[in-house]
């Protein structure tokens, strides 16, 4: 495990991958990502699990800039991961964008470590 | 595009409020806004003033904004500068100290002002009010009052109406004895009738008030400083310093000179404008429409909320109708709720009273044609809520009168809201205390959604929702605001659900992004999106263009959510009855699959618990079993018992009927989620009778059908919708209503909630008797629907997107 901070960009795919107005998990590394894809195109990347019960934010409902958790509803702004009406920790969002060649782009520091993990998959 | 100039002329609960709206629809992109407001204050809640008097506000308790709010919304306010008459054909507004604004829309919200009767001695030499006589009506007066009582012992009163009375409390608890004084027979005279009114004495002056009643001031006595009061009967009173509260006058004088057309109020059309000029508009208790004036918040604020969609054009078409009037007060402490009119109109009015001396409890309700004409309740809070609520939504009454004026014991919202203490948890779903509603409210969160929205309370199960109503109408202290949204299908779209439904149809919007685009500019809202996917299925049927980003989770994989993200798996059992090779093929999955859980649901089924998404399609495909919809909004299970084969109490086939019953009406899209169950006698094994859609068959070879049942947050006996003759009859009829609430519920709302907001006597007459002629098309759609079935498990080998059941999706 590296001690310093290093900045590495990492391609996820086609942004196709993500049905519009839906998002995905995506590992990148060991590191989860929930990717989110609008139906206007814009894409943005949250961390994969809610701070209040760890919750899949990629099986959450977008609409309006907002991110809504799947189990019970807690909701957060897709661009900045600040909670909306309730005082969970804001979510840490990653800096991604469309690649020239159409592949999601995102940049993750090393130091971004998983908040939590769950489940059976890796 | 170029911002419109919107001036507001009144800075009141009218004026601030409209602000309020009109930033609220986006309105600060639309308009550079100007107020102007006679006091040198921002606004603040003019109902507190008696609390400030009696000491249990503080002044700067009462500001709803203060002055900071108008510069962080870039509202200019011209504080402490009253407004002198408009230039119409320049449309500009003349101001004191030589302010000169133009408008290109002009809100006038100048609110009243005191009405002080002739009386002799009243005024100083400069024609103010003199030394010791005081009007209430602003938090000047209430200063000064104040200052003055501090003193003085004596202080009279003129006038006992509400606002008089509040003088007479706050002077009270400053420790003066004090005398009220009205021209009336009894007090609240229009409010309340002779024996409320007297009873309502009677407690006052158990408090200490001294009452003189039909007396006529005539002269304020003293030579500098105030001694008394002199009545025209010759009599007299004394005391040091004199309120003046002897009712309100739209404030009207601007108005009149400017030359808008003028009754009692400024006279405005139902878009509120005023009647000789299309761009300035009267709200609040200035405005005269179709004759009314209204001096109450509610009335105000529905207008407040109709003006700002017209001026924003959120709604352009929104029209003002008028308000059904009532409220909700405390008079010195004494809860006291009033509604419409307070006598009968004639012999066919009913009148039910309930009067208990001495508790100082009156209740009356003047029913007509089976709906509240008018009520008053005194002395009781606690059934005040549902009665208003019935009042205001002219809601049929139940034919037991007594239901409406005594709380029901297990719906009662409890024990007094107001000595419960802060840390009392109220929603038990999310943990939310009485003290972090009662801050949420004092924070500026003042309308039910709102409220909920920042703590989230009431939005688990639901059933503290009455508890939570409450405490915000305790903590706004008569300040709750008009819900604007709790109309609206859905947030996102400011229409009812009939309103809606016509949009989408006359506009043929048929996916829920085309729904956006067309009616709220192309504005998504997330919070929207899962209902209108529903309504628009029930709308379009076949012909519904579905967009898996506005379903939820549960929906676009066909299974429920768990807590740890993985999901479970319910197939499809027809009426709960299973067989060995089902049995094993479960037994075979679970065991493959690793799950978590094994378990037989509360409907008659078996869970298999802890299954990933990436292997729901195997799952599947080697139970091969349908979907049993447990996860989703619709028709559930239809529980039975083993009826007559076996039983030997069984009167009717329960089996074959729930097998039947389920077959044809399997994963039916609802409102919410609907539960049935037939029992095959009256020992109802299958607890039919608390089912959305029950059924029990009884002697003679009939049955009964039940609708309306709820065993769950809330619990609630089915009413009996008929009773039939044949297995036959039970699936029509049933079909008719599980359409018609399918139609015309509200997105979330369960029968329960449904059957009582339509009333089941009126459900008989559209369903049995088809008094609105819609039984043919009911069952028409019905049939459609079930026709439209299929499942949605085959899925599974056909997704409608590669990473439909990707868990992770891997680089």
């Amino acid at each position: 495990m590296k001690t310093e901070t290093s900045v590495q960009t990492y391609s996820l795919g086609p942004v196709e991958r993500i049905p519009p107005g839906e998002g995905r998990r995506i590992s990148v590394g060991h590191i989860p990502v929930a990717v989110f894809r609008t139906r206007t195109g814009e894409i943005y990347a949250t961390q994969a699990l809610c701070p209040h019960r760890s919750g899949p934010l990629a099986d959450g409902i977008i609409g309006g800039g907002e991110l809504h958790c799947p189990l019970h509803t807690y909701k957060f702004d897709l661009q900045t991961g600040a909670p909306i009406g309730n005082e969970c920790k804001a979510l840490k969002t990653y800096p991604i964008e469309v690649g020239d060649s159409g592949d999601m782009v995102i940049t993750l520091k090393t130091k971004d470590e998983p908040s939590y993990s769950f489940g059976s998959e890796g | 595009m170029e911002k419109q100039k919107l001036v507001v002329i009144g800075n009141g609960m009218a004026g601030a409020r409209l602000v309020e709206e009109v930033l609220t629809r986006g309105g600060g992109d639309q308009f550079d806004i100007s107020v102007f407001g006679e006091e040198p204050h921002g606004n603040y809640n003019r109902i507190l003033l008696s609390g400030v008097l009696s000491g249990t506000h503080d002044q700067d308790d009462i500001y709803i904004n203060p002055l900071e709010w108008y510069e962080r919304n870039n509202v200019k306010l011209y504080a402490g500068i009253r407004a002198i008459g408009i230039d119409r054909r320049g449309k500009t507004v003349y101001a004191a100290g030589g302010h000169l604004v133009p408008y290109d829309k002009l809100v006038i919200a100048t609110g009243s002002v005191p009405f002080i009767p002739p009386i002799d001695g009243l005024y100083d030499d400069d024609g103010a009010l003199r030394d010791g006589v005081f009007a209430f009506r602003t938090l000047d007066d209430c200063v000064d009052m104040i200052k003055r009582a501090e003193s003085v012992n004596d202080a009279v009163v003129i006038g006992g109406g509400l606002l008089g009375l509040e003088a007479a409390r706050g002077l009270l608890t400053r420790g003066l004895n004090v005398q009220v004084v009205h021209l009336a027979a009894y007090l609240m005279e229009s409010q309340l009738d002779s024996q409320s009114g007297d009873l309502l004495r009677e407690t006052l002056e158990q408090m200490g008030v001294t009452f003189h009643l039909e007396k006529l001031t005539t002269e304020i006595l003293g030579e500098d400083r105030v001694t008394g009061v002199r009545f025209k009967d010759g009599t007299e009173a004394d005391c040091g310093m004199v309120v003046v509260s002897a009712g309100i006058r739209p404030n009207v004088d601007m108005a009149k000179i400017s030359g808008l057309n003028v009754r009692r109020g400024i006279l405005v059309n139902d878009d509120l404008s005023c009647r000789n000029d299309s761009d300035i508009f009267a709200i609040g208790e200035c405005a005269e429409h179709r004759d009314v004036t209204y001096g109450l918040v509610a009335p105000l604020w529905e207008q407040a909320s109709i003006l700002a969609d017209r001026l924003t054009e959120r709604n352009p078409g929104a029209r003002y109708f008028g308000s059904r009037v009532s409220t909700k007060l405390k008079v010195m402490g004494v809860e006291l709720a009033v509604a419409g009119v307070k006598e009968p109109r004639d012999d066919k009015d009913e009148v039910v009273t309930y009067v208990e001396p001495s508790r100082g409890i009156y209740k009356k309700l003047i029913v007509r044609d089976g709906h509240i004409a008018g009520a008053i309740l005194l002395g009781d809070g606690m059934s005040a809520p549902r009665l208003l609520q019935a009042f205001d939504r002219d809601e049929a009454l139940p034919e037991i009168r007594a239901e409406m004026l005594f709380p029901l014991a297990p719906e009662s919202v409890g024990t007094d809201i107001e000595s419960l203490p802060d840390t009392t948890q109220v929603c038990n779903c999310n943990g939310v205390t009485k003290g972090q509603i009662v801050k949420a409210v004092n924070g500026g969160h003042r309308s039910f959604k709102a409220v909920c929205d920042a703590t989230r309370a009431g939005t688990g199960c639901g059933s503290c929702k009455p508890q939570v109503q409450a405490i915000l109408e305790f903590a706004a202290d008569g300040l709750v605001a008009e819900d604007l949204s709790a109309n609206y299908y859905v947030p996102g779209i400011p229409m009812s659900k009939p309103e809606l439904v016509e949009a989408v149809r006359s506009l043929e919007l048929k996916s829920v992004s085309s729904v956006f685009e067309s009616l709220a500019d192309g504005r998504e809202d997330a919070g929207s999106k899962v209902g209108l996917a529903s309504l628009l299925r029930t709308v379009w049927g076949n012909e519904y263009e579905d967009e898996r980003d506005a379903r939820f989770i549960n929906d676009r994989v066909h299974a429920n959510i768990q807590r740890d993200g993985t999901f479970s798996v319910v197939p499809r059992m027809y009426g709960g009855i299973t067989t060995p090779d089902e049995l094993r093929r479960i037994a075979d999955v679970a065991e493959k699959y690793q799950a978590g859980m094994v378990k037989i649901t509360g409907g008659q089924r078996i869970d298999i618990l802890g299954i990933p998404k990436e292997h729901l399609p195997d799952v599947w495909r080697e139970l091969d079993m349908p979907s049993g919809h447990a996860y989703t909004k619709a028709f559930r299970t239809c529980k039975t018992c083993v009826g007559t084969d076996f039983c030997r109490f069984g009167l009717g086939d329960s089996t074959t009927l729930g097998i039947d019953i389920e077959k044809r009406f399997q994963g039916m899209e609802m409102p919410h989620k609907v539960k049935m169950a037939v029992s095959g006698c009256p020992r109802n094994c299958a607890e039919a009778t608390v089912k959305d859609v029950g059924v029990v068959a009884v002697e003679g070879g009939r049955w009964e059908i039940y609708v309306g049942g709820a065993a769950g947050a809330n619990v609630r006996k089915g009413d009996v919708l008929c009773v039939v003759d044949s297995p036959k009859d039970v699936i029509k009829y049933m079909g008719r209503f599980i359409q018609y609430y399918r139609e015309n519920a509200k997105y979330l709302e369960r029968t329960y909630g449904f059957v009582e907001r339509i009333g089941v006597e009126r459900l008989r007459e559209i369903i049995m008797d088809d008094s609105d002629g819609v039984a043919d098309s009911l069952e028409a759609d019905i049939q459609a629907s079930v026709e439209a079935y299929f499942d949605p498990w085959k899925e599974g080998e056909k997704p409608v997107h590669e990473n439909q059941f990707a868990s992770t999706v891997s680089v």
